[in-house]
């Protein structure tokens, strides 16, 4: 699809965010749910202590899995599955550059979810949730994580080239 | 009736739920349509070949503010009750640096990785369980990195509101400079696409 229109069809669903539930939307606290859960349920004393997996263990809805977010990201399954299976796009596959071996894109992989989950979470947030929905509400604080992804982004790319080009 | 529904008790939490995962549906069909559940082509903006991240996240937000600011100057939504996330300069900054560098390493972002798993991609499986262990790492570091993360704390602030001039200056600045934008980052296509096929 042209980027501009599916633009600006991400921008009506993050609209129609604001208008109903009068928040936008988010990937990475959906994540967040789900590791404070498994901890809770290793070694709930601990959990219990931590106010970072606390805050996710509570969260007003009476279950932590009641959550809009989690809800949101079940969603965002479907909704992916589904445009993809309309356009042939579904396939089992490691996506990487002509010169790159699966077995290190899928550690890369790792690797950079790790930075990215850790990284979401020092800026309250990932591109979803700080990016596009703190961007559109023109918050201080997302501009400056926005601009410091693309910062971040351009930095590692010519160490990484091998990987992707 | 004004918005937001929610906010003003139109709907209660069931449905909320709902409506999280019908808009959840909308997010994810459009991100898999704009091509994001593929992390060559998520990469490809770092590399200037593809700068469909960019063009795809501004036209996103420049329709959503756009939307807000009418609807707002039309006072059919209470701006004042649309959650902004609260500015903590320092731990947003350094945040942010951290996740661009595993963006490019990693070639997903949360989100995207979820569409990437929904279709196949199985280095967007390893990358969602590498998300799953940056939080875990950063959970178990937290007593120790709480005072950071709540340093530099400036609350709900806006960039109308820290400039000082009306939002609509910086509504009007930002379609200006997302369209400025789009324009440069197809120019920089094109010419990276007329060097290549020289190459």
């Amino acid at each position: 699809m042209n980027p501009y229109l599916a633009g600006m069809g991400l921008g009506l669903v993050l609209l129609l965010a604001f208008v109903l539930m009068g928040r936008g939307l988010g990937a990475s606290g959906a994540f967040s749910t789900i590791v404070a859960v498994i901890v809770d349920a290793v070694a709930p004393a601990h959990a219990q202590a931590n106010e970072f997996y606390l805050g996710y263990l509570e969260n007003g809805y009476g279950s932590p899995f009641k959550s809009f977010l989690m809800f949101e990201v079940i969603g965002v399954l479907v909704g992916g599955f589904i445009s993809g299976a309309l356009a042939g796009r579904v396939k089992r596959t490691v996506e990487r550059g002509p010169r790159m071996s699966a077995k290190g894109r899928i550690g890369l992989a790792i690797l950079g979810g790790t930075m990215m989950g850790f990284g979401a979470k020092l800026a309250g947030g990932c591109t979803s949730g700080q990016g596009l929905s703190g961007g559109a509400v023109l918050g201080l604080g997302s501009w400056t994580f926005m601009i410091m992804v693309f910062v971040g982004g351009y930095a590692g790319a010519y160490f990484l080239r091998r990987e992707w080009r | 009736m004004i918005a937001p529904f929610y906010k003003y008790g139109l709907f209660g939490d069931e449905v909320s739920l709902i409506l999280a995962a019908v808009i959840g549906v909308g997010f994810g069909f459009f991100l898999e349509r704009a091509g994001f559940g593929s992390s060559r082509k998520l990469a490809a903006q770092f590399y200037f070949t593809d700068m469909a991240v960019f063009k795809v996240m501004f036209s996103a937000i420049v329709t959503a503010m756009l939307g807000l600011f009418y609807l707002s100057w039309a006072g059919l939504v209470d701006i004042s009750m649309v959650y902004v996330s609260p500015t903590y300069l320092l731990p947003q900054l350094i945040g942010g640096l951290v996740l661009g560098l595993g963006f490019i390493v990693g070639g997903y972002c949360p989100g995207t990785s979820v569409v990437g798993i929904s279709t196949g991609r199985l280095d967007a499986v390893a990358f969602g369980g590498g998300v799953f262990s940056g939080i875990f790492v950063y959970g178990e570091l937290y007593p120790w990195l709480a005072d950071f993360v709540k340093s530099t704390s400036m609350g709900r602030v806006t960039l109308d509101s820290w400039l000082g001039v009306d939002v609509g200056m910086v509504v009007f600045a930002v379609v200006i400079m997302a369209v400025l934008g789009f324009w440069g980052a197809t120019t920089v296509e094109r010419k990276l696409a007329r060097r290549e096929a020289e190459a």
